[in-house]
């Protein structure tokens, strides 16, 4: 009996590639891995680790059934599941990611006690004092003082940076990474970022972040005239 | 119709009493009409400074829970005529005894009669801080040069913006010049770099306004001090003139050093 391939596996340099069809039951999906996989159990030596990629097409899995399918293909774990794509994303996650790389401007004081949180980059147009919190899923820029703490990248992405006019904070954080005020008796007298570097929180001119951090540039092309 | 004007600070011990009591003597003073209410249950003192404890009968807790009304509870205060009037608190109950609603209802009676109401705040964030503002239209933000009330002070102004209330004034009570000279406290142009707020008077540190208050007389009626000059001056601010700060209350060259700052960096 001809039957269709729902399960293609494609061996490459960096090892297992699964394409899974998207219009089959996912049931019919499962049952397939376990049988090619198990017809080539032999050739996977259980002392390799061997790296699997999946591509799910235009099917979209619940986290329940990523869990599955680690597991059919992985049964004695000696694979390494390095991912599991697809072409699709829910609404919801492609909402969050268009409200995290938004900019939004705020113009105000954050007082003592407050806390001003946004999922995107946080354009601040005002001071943070002693005791009031800023914090962003992308980047912080803020044109006054900072005085009180700023957490940037505070879903967890490290390449996030805090500029400010007067950095002199109660506390930086970006991401995962902390760090009290610098300890220094005069503030600089100009604008100054912070951001990871070799898992250490640096804090420097504004100058330094078109190297550490090219990628700031993102509406450059284009826009920039020297004429 | 009048005015609720609050006194807020956040932390406690910074003058609120005291400014309560002699900026509403000195609208007194300036021929307004006049009531104190005193908010701090369980911990009056406005009477106190005042010297009308002895005359309270009945207090702002049996108001509002219509054990009597506005009127029996009023102390008139006897050296101003008919112009000042302190709607005591209660000095046993708690300050759950009265509500934000209750409060609102009571100072709208009392805006019919008086051209100003001045409400005495507690210190703290909670209950007492709430019903303090609930009935308020303007409020005065008190703070002395230490770091800790300027911080309180901040956390107040942020929580006042959330109110249907006009942008809060700032007082900075207790400066002394020769320890801002040294450089041992916050100077004015500190506190208000800080707090961002229009300032509306300075008062200085003064024994005065101790010896006062134990007598019950407010230094506003001792014409010389230079604390009872700053309160005159707050109370002709409020009134709407445009009085300059005092050399005492020092340093108008903060805000226009500021404002000079300010455009020196656009440029
Ligand atoms: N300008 C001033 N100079 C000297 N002492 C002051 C001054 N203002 C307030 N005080 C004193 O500080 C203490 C606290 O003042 P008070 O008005 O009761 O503060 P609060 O109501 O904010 O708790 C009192 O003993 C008062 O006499
Ligand atoms: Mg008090």
């Amino acid at each position: 009996m001809g039957r269709r391939q729902n399960v293609t596996i494609k061996g490459t340099k960096e090892g297992l590639l699964l394409h899974l069809n998207d219009t089959c039951a996912f049931s019919d999906l499962v049952k397939e891995i376990e049988e090619k996989l198990f017809s080539h159990a032999n050739v996977l030596k259980d002392s390799q680790v061997v790296s699997v990629r999946v591509h799910t097409g235009n099917r979209l899995l619940t986290s329940e059934q990523e869990d599955i399918l680690k597991e059919v293909i992985n049964p004695k774990k000696n694979l390494y599941i390095a991912s599991i794509d697809s072409n699709v994303i829910l609404k919801e996650e492609a909402d969050r990611m268009k409200r995290e790389s938004e900019v939004t401007v705020v113009s105000k004081i954050v007082r003592s006690g407050q806390i001003l949180k946004v999922d995107g980059d946080l354009l601040l147009v005002g001071d943070v004092n002693p005791g009031g919190k800023v914090m962003a899923g992308g980047n912080i820029f803020i044109l006054g003082k900072l005085q009180g703490t700023a957490h940037a990248g505070c879903y967890g992405n490290e390449e996030a940076v805090i500029c400010a006019g007067t950095m002199t904070p109660m506390q930086l954080r970006i991401a995962g990474f902390i760090d009290r005020t610098p300890d220094r008796t005069e503030p600089a007298n100009e604008s100054e970022c912070a951001y990871i570097q070799n898992n250490r929180l640096m804090i420097d001119r504004l100058l330094v972040l078109r190297k550490v951090r090219p990628n700031l540039n993102r509406f450059l092309e284009g826009g920039l005239s020297n004429g | 119709m009048g005015e609720a004007l609050v006194i807020t600070s956040g932390k406690g011990g910074v003058g609120k009493t005291t400014s309560s009591a002699n900026i509403g003597t000195a609208l007194a003073l300036q021929g307004k009409r006049v009531c104190l209410v005193d908010t701090d249950i369980g911990l009056r003192n406005l009477d106190v400074i005042m010297g009308l404890e002895n005359r309270i009968i009945y207090d702002l807790v049996d108001v509002a829970g219509g054990k009597c009304k506005i009127h029996q509870a009023l102390v008139k205060d006897k050296r101003f005529d008919d112009k000042l009037y302190l709607l005591p608190a209660a000095q046993s109950s708690d300050k759950s005894a009265v509500s934000p609603e209750q409060m609102k209802k009571i100072v709208n009676d009392l805006k019919q009669e008086f051209d100003y109401i001045i409400i005495d705040c507690p210190a703290g964030i909670e209950q007492g801080f709430q019903n303090a503002i609930a009935g308020a239209d303007r409020a005065i933000v008190v703070t002395t040069p230490e770091v800790s009330a300027v911080r309180d002070a901040d956390r107040i102004i942020g929580l006042l913006e959330k109110e249907t209330i006009e942008p809060p004034k700032l007082l900075i009570n207790r400066i002394r010049t020769s320890m801002v000279k040294k450089g041992e406290m916050l100077d004015v142009d500190e506190v208000t770099n800080i707090l961002a707020i229009e300032l509306i008077g300075i008062v200085a540190d003064d024994e005065g306004v101790i010896k006062a208050a134990n007598i019950g007389e407010p230094i506003v009626m001792n014409p010389n001090s230079k604390a009872s000059i700053a309160y005159r001056n707050i109370a002709r601010r409020i009134l709407g003139e445009s009085v300059p700060l005092q050399q005492l209350e020092e340093q108008e060259g903060g805000m226009l050093s500021r404002l000079k700052r300010f455009f020196g960096a656009r440029a």
